[in-house]
Order: structure tokens, then C-alpha cells, then sequence
């Protein structure tokens, strides 16, 4: 009915209304002059004319009025008409604005960054080009970590030549170590973290660079002209955003290396398949030179149009079992499997749960925000009730108060709105450049157009939610008896109370289901944390070692025996060793399999992860040893190789047998089992610990990267200096890696838990702190009502301590119903977290009790409060005033 | 003049100040209403003042346009114009109120069946 260009001029006249205004007036004004001079000219007195003109004009007011009325949007009119009113009202109680505000700003606030972290690692998709297409391909049941989740170089391009079912399948060399990389400039060599990746990688994904090109075919095979693509951080950081540098050669490691791309600013290779690694630069991984290393290549590819995942599926199920480890080796023999997961899915699916179960803590701090605000609006309603019954008298509709009332929920949700956006913001920015979170894409998170969007729906829906409830009650109700009523009346507000309450219990029993579900957690993660890692992380620390022992193995020995020596000499160091590898940081297996009779074939070999390691590295870690000894100087030089089991692994290849003494084929090599280890945990706290062993770096057994591990009393930042002069005394290329505490490396791999526990953590104290407010709100509310009635009582008779009881009687009731209605449904809730929880029981007493009294111990210090100010009344005052 | 005066039917107004607008040209506020009343023998009831905001409605509708200007009598006024959109307009309305006029002459002309007068 009403066209485009009617609704678009009405909308512009709303920005026009004074201009308008004026106009309209001036034009009444002239056309009542021109009436006048009418009637003049018909020869009436000139206030007879005047008279009759604005008789037939018939009100210039409401004229006025009409004019508006069709010019305009009607409902903004009245819009507008609201909102100068409830900013006058609010203007008028600012206390009460700025605790609204404040309070439903936390909760907008925790749900808008919570919204954030799920939309970035669940909702939103990849950044890839169609990243629906992509896949990871691992084996069907990885049994050894990270080894048995990558193929070897042979089997992938057998994959890649036989497969129909994707346009391309590439991948990355899986098991490298960070710092890998040291960068030689004019000053001193810093360390950097180069990834390997398989021809094709960046194709597969979809990506342009943002400078230069990609990797091309023929820098993929042997002796090819080395090349590097480098990261955007990096190129910005350490090569200052030199665009020159395309084509242009740095020096890594020593070997020139020419710079031929920039990757987009978009791409952070350590969010989407490392989580918390941050990786540097990016150079070819040539098939060639990996023929013989076994497993290394972890797999993405991308799928045919048309080709569903489960027609992929059956085609690898088919192919991947039919290649051969090795070509070289067919004695090795075939036997793959390969799970296809969507990329997206095998990024964050297993974070979906605990997502999930974050959403909802926080949009229950949410309703108890808003049952808290609902409290107050009602708190301000009684007080209000006259002035609403005082509108209605003169003409108010009933709709046209609750909308009066929406409106300024609305205001209030919307001031919270912009405050909690601006809160959110902050905790994004702050979580975004946590490196030391091992969360999947949470690099990536930030404030986009759904996020701007999901904070309006919940604005709205809280404000819906805590202003429905006074808005009914306010707009209902007599009258007359409102206005009758003097207002301090004994038994005014019954049904008040009564709401009041229930929100209140409501608000305990939401904030007992917080506290129980953040209990479970806490308690999980002390177990966690209470877990024998099998080393001692504190008072230990490690650092990156460069040396150049032109691959002579005495020449190794010799430098590692020198570093362990100057390094023993530093004041406060109390030991010293060398490994080619930390816990919990790398992934690597090799096999090991007991020496027997027969001759062993490939199924004889157990997976192990392998650390190659100097003297005293076993004593550093603070590991146990439990039978032998530990290497020494002269394991390393001997032709007789040695081996330190830990005990599960000596355990499955001896059972029942004590392992000293036997010799176990490692590595390729017959060695002797010279100690066993109590185990340690090697890929994160809570995976069960599984098979390692320990060789001496000797010729046999190269060792892939060195890293000094100190222990101290001393804290590592007062000694990494030292350490450090000790290191470039020896070898002036050392270049300036961090002297790491190997607690950090624990913190890593428990940061997805304590990350959760934290955040859960934290709604749950704001709940509980919500909670005690709105109990002591309403307490205290109902004790300022009743102070005639208790001075009458004490007037009677009645005992500051009798007062006092019943008050606080009166608050236990409240506490007692929400934590029974809290209890139930927490153990109803609970089951569904069960999955989140480490060796805690979902309906764990411990944790029932300890939330249970925690709760009860607040409501009665929220209820104490006013119970004394009801105790101290003197009946005298009471009695007279009012 | 014994009969109180016609109440205006809704939209009707409208369709007056187009076809004034339409026969006599450009016209300010006052003029229009004093010629409606005047054509209409002073049967219509309107307040004069009701015309304002059926002019900004046609207005915001693109049917006339609106103008300051001088009067006869050298008064400033706003002297509205009807468009060619408004035009056509009018020649709808003009059909439809003729149509209904005529309908409604004819049911309310109604005799009863084979009844007389």
C-alpha cells in the first residue's frame, strides 16, 4: 500500500522534523492571516474575524499534530517520545542505570567473547578457498602418536598418482621441532621455526600468495636451488616488510636461501595444524631426500566436485592398504589404512564438546544477569507503581506502558551492549596473542559481522527476558487501590514478594548448576595436574644449541662433553644434560622389538618414541631411574650400543622377565638394556604414557636438533644470561634462542584444560556473586518494608537475636529451595559434561558438598547483612516515622 | 442550512485537493480550502487546519509539489502544484469515486420487489 518513495521521504522528514515544523507553522500562520483579512473584508470586526478564522482552522496544535502524524513513522514518533523518557527516568536514578548497566555489560560482555572463540574454532569456516573440499587423511587407529598419523614419502606419491577421488592430496613434514632454523643477519643468528611442506601444500589449500609466487615443481627435487616462502609475521618482524626481499636470498643455517613469496596475512599455519606454534617460514620437502625416514608426512587433501566424503572414504580404504611402506623395501610390507576427516572437523571437533559446554555456562550467567535485573527493575517498580497507576488514570493503554517499559530495558540493553562489545573486544585481543594456548584457530578469533550480530540478538532477547516480568506486573493491578494505597502499607506487595523470591531462587539454583559444572572441572584439572609426569618440570629448563660438528660423530661428543662441562661450572647449576628432544614437544616414533630366537618381521616391532640424549639428561629432567644405570661419557664412543627403556615398554617386550641386561633391536640395531625409567608422559598429561627409550648419541644414532636441559634453584631468567655468555664462549654462531622453562612446556600441553577451567571458573564466581546480590537485594528490600512491623515487634518484645533469626531464616529458605532445585539439576547436567572430566565422577560428593556449603556460606553472609540492620532498628524511630 | 454538515470520508480529502489543484493550478494552503468549501456549498465539515496533512501526505506521495511564493495580497505562502503522477492519480481516483458513486445511487435507489413507492 505505502510505496518506497512515501516510506523513503517519511524516513527523511524524521531527520527534517524542525525544518518541517517551522515550515508548517509559518504556512498556518499565513493562512489564518489570509482568513482574517477575508473576514475583514466582509466587514466583521477584526476579533470577530479573527475569531471566526481560527474556528474554521479548528486548533493550530492539532493540526500541527496531523501534520507529524502523516509525515512521519508513527511508531518512531512514539519511539522517540520513549526514549526522552526513560533517559529523564534514568538521568533521575543513576545509580541504579549505571548497576544495570554494568552488570548486564558482564554478561553481554562473557557471552559476546565466548560467542567469538566458538564462532572462530566451530561456526566459521576455514579461511581456505572452498574448505569444505579439504581433508585430512591419518591412519584409522594411531597407536603411536603423531607417527602413525603421517605416511611416508613412497606411499604419498603412490596415493597421489593412483587415487580418483581428489584434485590434489600434498601435506607437511610432521615432526619438526620449533626453532628448527637460525637466521643469520648482520647481528647475532636469531632462531626461526621453517615447516616442510610437499609439493602442491598451498595449492591444495586454495592459496595465493600475498607477495612473490608459490613453490614451483622443480624445487622439489634433489639439489634444487634453495627456497623459502616466508610467513607475513615474520617477513613484517624480522625482515622489517622489505618487499625487495622477493628474489633476493637469506642466509638459513648457513645456506644461502632464496626468498620467493610472502603467504597472505590470513594464514597462520600454526592456528589451523599446530595449535599455539607459531611457525616462521616454509620451504620444499623433497621426496627425494626422505625416502628411507619412514613416516613423516601428514596429509591434506582436497576433494573432486561431486565426490563425497564417503566415496573418497571406500576409494582409500581400497587403495591405501595396497602401498607399500617403502619401494626400496618391500620386505617392509604394505598395510595402511586412512580415516578421511573434514578439515574443519578434525581441527576443532574434539574442542566441540567443551565449546559447547562454555556457550552454556555463560548464557546461564546471562539469565542470572537477567533474573538479578528483572529484580531490580521490580525493586523499582514498587517504588514506581503510582506514577504507572497515575498514567493509566489519564488514558495510558496497557500496551502502550509495557512498551514504555521494553523501551527501557532496551536502552539499558543497549548501553550494556556497547559496553560489553568494548569488554569482549579486550578479552579477544588479549586471548588472540596467547601463543601459549594449544587451542586450534584462536589466533584467527576477532569481532566480525555475526559476532556484531549475535551481540544485538542477545541484547534484545535480555531485554525481552528482564523487562517482560515488571512490565506485566507494573501495567496490571487495580488502580485504584495502587493510588488509594499510601505506599508503606504492612501488607502491600505480597505477590510482589512472592515473584521476587521466586526469581531469586531461580537466580541460587542457576548459579548452583554454575558452581557444581566449574567444581567438576577444577577438580579435573587438579587431577590433571597432580598427574606423575614422570620428570620434574620446575627448576628445569632448557635451550636450543647450535654447534658444527661437520658430522663427525667424536667431534658431536666432544662439543656436547664441552657444553656439559662449562655449563656444570655456572653458578647454581646443580645438573646438566643434552637430548635431541623435549617431552610433550615433538613428535617421533622408531620401533624396538625384543631379540629372540626367531627372526623378527615388521608386526614384532613395538612403535617408541625415541630420544637421543648425553649423560645426565635422564638426572636433569628428573626422571627416576628405576633398575641400572645411567648412560656415561663412554656409552656415547663405545661400540657397544646401550639402551634406557621405560618401564611399560621393557614391561610389554619382557613380561615377567627382568629386563636388564637383554638386548632389544632399536633404531635397526641389536643394543643392551642397560636401565629402565619410571614412564614418562610424553605427548600431554592426561595421554596415557606409552613406549620410549633413551640411546646414547653415538655414531649408530644421530641426533636431530640439541637442546641443553639445566636444572637450578635459580629462577631461568636470572640464569639464561650466563647460560647463554657460556654458549657463545663456545660457538659465537649460537644464536639467540630462549632459555625455556620445561614447566612452560607442560602449561602448553594442559592449556586447552586450564583455559576451560578458568573461563568456567570465572562464570562461576560471577554467578555466585550475582546470585548473592540478588539475595541480599531482596532481603534487604523486604527488611526496609517491614521496619514498622519490626519496630512493633521489638516494641512487643521481641529480641534483637529473635529479629535477627527470623531474617536470616527467611534468606535460608530462599538459599535451602534454589540449591535443592540447583542440586537436582546439576546432577541431572552434570552426566553431560562427564566426557570433559578426568578421573572425577560426574555426581563427584566432594565437589557436591564443597559447592553446597560455598553456596549456602554466601546466601547467609548476603542475608546477614540486612539481618543486623533488622536488628538494630530502634522501635522508637520505626514507630515514628511513616 | 438545517443539516449539519458532511463528515468526510476517509481519502476523500485528498482527492478534493488533487482535482483543485488539477482545475485551478497552483494554489496555496488556504486558497485550496477555501475552495473546496466553497465548491461544495458548505456542506463539507472540515477544519481547515486537517488540509495541512493531507497536503504533506501527497507531497511525500510525489502527486504535488510544493512551492513559497507570494499571494495576491503579497503574504508569503507555500502554493502547491499537482504532478503528472499526481495526475494520473486523480484520473484513477476520479473513475473510482464515480464508479462508487454511481453504485451506491443505484443500491440505495433499491425498490423493494414489486413494491411501490
Amino acid at each position: 500500500m505505502i510505496s518506497f518513495r512515501e516510506i523513503l521521504n517519511r524516513v527523511r522528514a524524521l531527520f527534517r522534523s524542525e525544518q518541517l515544523d517551522r515550515d508548517v507553522k509559518e504556512e498556518m500562520a499565513s493562512h489564518i492571516e489570509m482568513a482574517v483579512e477575508e473576514n475583514l473584508r466582509r466587514g466583521m470586526s477584526a476579533e470577530e474575524a479573527r475569531r471566526q478564522a481560527l474556528v474554521r482552522f479548528g486548533g493550530v496544535q492539532q493540526a500541527i499534530e496531523r501534520h507529524r502524524e502523516s509525515r512521519n513513522l508513527p511508531w518512531i514518533d512514539v519511539l522517540r517520545q520513549d526514549l526522552r523518557f526513560t533517559l529523564r527516568m534514568l538521568r533521575r536514578d543513576v545509580g541504579f542505570a549505571v548497576v544495570a548497566v554494568l552488570i548486564l555489560a558482564l554478561g553481554i560482555g562473557a557471552n559476546v567473547a565466548v560467542f567469538s572463540v566458538v564462532n572462530t574454532i566451530l561456526l566459521r569456516p576455514l579461511p581456505f578457498r572452498d574448505p569444505q573440499q579439504l581433508v585430512r587423511i591419518v591412519e584409522k587407529d594411531p597407536k603411536a602418536g603423531e607417527s602413525s598419523k603421517t605416511y611416508t614419502a613412497d606411499a604419498t606419491q603412490d596415493f597421489q598418482q593412483q587415487n580418483h577421488s581428489f584434485q590434489s592430496v600434498s601435506g607437511y613434514f610432521a615432526f619438526t621441532g620449533p626453532d628448527n632454523y637460525k637466521l643469520v643477519g648482520n647481528g647475532q643468528p636469531t632462531p626461526a621455526t621453517g615447516i616442510l611442506v610437499a609439493e602442491g601444500f598451498f595449492q591444495t589449500l586454495g592459496m595465493e600468495p600475498s607477495l612473490g609466487r608459490l613453490f614451483i615443481r622443480e624445487e622439489f627435487v634433489q639439489h634444487a636451488q634453495p627456497v623459502a616462502l616466508l610467513s607475513y609475521p615474520f617477513w613484517k618482524r624480522r625482515l622489517a616488510g622489505d618487499r625487495s626481499i622477493i628474489g633476493n636470498t637469506i642466509n638459513l643455517n648457513n645456506t644461502s636461501v632464496t626468498v620467493i613469496g610472502v603467504l597472505p596475512e590470513t594464514f597462520d599455519f600454526g592456528a589451523v595444524f599446530s595449535p599455539g606454534a607459531k611457525v616462521d617460514l616454509f620451504v620444499p620437502y623433497i621426496m627425494d631426500d626422505f625416502r628411507d625416514d619412514g613416516n613423516d608426512l601428514a596429509l591434506v587433501a582436497r576433494l573432486k566436485k561431486g565426490v563425497t566424503l564417503a566415496r573418497a572414504q571406500s576409494e582409500t580404504d581400497q587403495l591405501l592398504p595396497q602401498l607399500y611402506f617403502e619401494h626400496k623395501h618391500p620386505e617392509y610390507g604394505k598395510g595402511y589404512t586412512g580415516q578421511l576427516t573434514g578439515l574443519k572437523e578434525y581441527v576443532s571437533g574434539k574442542l566441540r564438546r567443551s565449546l559447547i559446554v562454555l556457550w552454556c555456562a555463560v548464557g546461564l550467567i546471562l539469565l542470572i544477569v537477567c533474573v538479578n535485573l528483572s529484580n531490580l527493575l521490580l525493586a523499582r517498580a514498587a517504588a514506581r507503581s503510582k506514577e504507572f497507576a497515575m498514567r493509566r488514570a489519564l488514558g495510558a493503554g496497557r500496551a502502550r506502558l509495557v512498551r514504555q517499559l521494553l523501551t527501557e530495558s532496551l536502552v539499558l540493553a543497549g548501553a550494556s551492549a556497547v559496553l560489553g562489545l568494548t569488554l569482549a573486544y579486550a578479552i579477544l585481543s588479549y586471548l588472540a596473542h596467547q601463543g601459549s594456548l594449544a587451542l586450534p584457530l584462536l589466533a584467527m578469533v576477532r569481532v566480525d559481522g555475526t559476532v556484531l550480530e549475535w551481540t544485538l540478538l542477545i541484547a534484545i532477547a535480555a531485554a525481552v527476558l528482564f523487562g517482560a516480568a515488571p512490565g506485566l506486573r507494573m501495567s496490571s493491578g487495580n488502580l485504584q487501590e495502587v493510588l488509594k494505597d499510601s505506599g508503606h502499607g504492612l501488607s502491600e506487595g505480597r505477590k510482589h514478594d512472592r515473584l521476587r523470591s521466586t526469581l531469586v531462587i531461580t537466580e541460587i539454583a542457576l548459579a548452583c548448576v554454575l558452581l557444581v559444572g566449574a567444581g567438576l572441572l577444577l577438580r579435573s584439572f587438579l587431577r590433571v595436574l597432580d598427574i606423575d609426569l614422570g620428570f620434574e618440570a620446575s627448576h628445569a629448563a632448557a635451550i636450543s644449541v647450535d654447534y658444527d660438528d661437520g658430522g663427525n660423530a667424536a667431534k658431536r661428543t666432544a662439543i656436547w662433553q664441552e657444553v656439559t662441562n662449562r655449563s656444570l661450572t655456572i653458578p647454581g647449576v646443580e645438573s646438566v644434560g643434552i637430548s635431541d628432544n623435549l617431552p610433550m614437544s615433538r613428535n617421533r616414533s622408531w620401533g624396538i622389538a625384543a631379540k629372540g630366537e626367531k627372526k623378527l618381521d615388521n608386526q614384532d616391532f613395538l612403535p617408541i618414541f625415541v630420544y637421543i640424549v648425553s649423560p645426565g639428561y635422564l638426572k636433569a629432567m628428573g626422571m627416576r631411574l628405576i633398575e641400572g644405570r645411567d648412560l656415561t661419557w663412554t656409552d656415547l664412543s663405545s661400540d657397544r650400543a646401550v639402551v634406557i627403556l621405560n618401564q611399560s615398554v621393557a614391561r610389554k617386550l619382557w613380561p615377567g622377565q627382568d629386563p636388564m641386561g637383554r638386548t632389544a633391536v632399536a633404531g635397526g640395531s641389536d643394543a643392551e638394556v642397560i636401565g629402565v625409567i619410571a614412564d614418562v608422559r610424553e605427548t600431554g598429561a592426561e595421554d596415557n604414557p606409552g613406549a620410549q627409550m633413551y640411546l646414547p648419541a653415538n655414531k649408530l644414532w644421530g641426533p636431530e636438533g640439541c637442546y641443553l636441559v639445566v636444572r637450578s634453584k635459580l629462577p631461568p631468567a636470572t640464569l639464561a644470561a650466563s647460560v647463554m655468555r657460556t654458549l657463545r664462549d663456545m660457538n659465537r654462531g649460537q644464536p639467540a634462542t630462549e632459555f625455556k622453562p620445561i614447566q612452560t612446556l607442560v602449561d602448553h600441553a594442559t592449556s586447552p584444560r586450564r583455559f576451560f577451567v578458568i573461563l568456567v571458573g570465572t562464570f562461576a564466581c560471577l554467578g555466585l556473586l550475582l546470585a548473592s546480590l540478588g539475595i541480599y537485594g531482596v532481603i534487604s528490600y523486604s527488611v526496609t518494608k517491614q521496619t514498622q512491623e519490626i519496630g512493633i515487634r521489638m516494641a512487643l518484645g521481641a529480641s534483637q537475636s529473635l529479629v535477627q533469626l527470623d531474617v536470616i531464616w527467611k534468606t535460608l529458605r530462599l538459599a535451602l529451595i534454589g540449591v535443592a532445585v540447583g542440586m537436582i539439576a546439576s546432577l541431572a547436567l552434570s552426566r553431560l559434561i562427564a566426557s570433559l572430566l578426568f578421573e572425577t565422577a560426574p555426581s563427584d560428593p566432594l565437589t557436591f558438598v564443597g559447592m553446597v556449603t560455598l553456596l549456602g556460606a554466601v546466601a547467609l553472609l548476603a542475608g546477614y547483612l540486612p539481618a543486623r540492620r533488622a536488628s538494630k532498628i530502634d522501635p522508637m524511630v520505626a514507630l515514628r516515622t511513616n | 442550512m438545517g443539516q449539519s454538515k458532511l463528515d468526510l470520508l476517509q481519502g476523500t480529502l485528498d482527492v478534493m485537493v488533487l482535482q483543485t489543484l488539477e482545475v485551478l493550478g497552483p494554489l496555496h494552503g488556504y486558497g485550496i480550502a477555501r475552495r473546496i468549501e466553497q465548491v461544495s456549498g458548505n456542506q463539507v465539515l472540515l477544519n481547515q487546519g486537517t488540509i495541512y496533512a493531507s497536503l504533506v501526505r501527497l507531497q511525500q506521495r510525489g502527486w504535488i509539489t510544493a512551492k513559497w511564493g507570494t499571494s495576491d495580497n503579497n503574504r508569503k505562502a507555500k502554493f502547491y502544484s499537482i504532478t503528472k503522477l499526481g495526475q494520473k492519480q486523480l484520473m484513477k481516483d476520479t473513475a473510482y469515486w464515480q464508479r462508487l458513486a454511481g453504485v451506491m445511487g443505484r443500491v440505495l435507489s433499491m425498490h423493494g420487489e414489486g413494491g411501490e413507492q
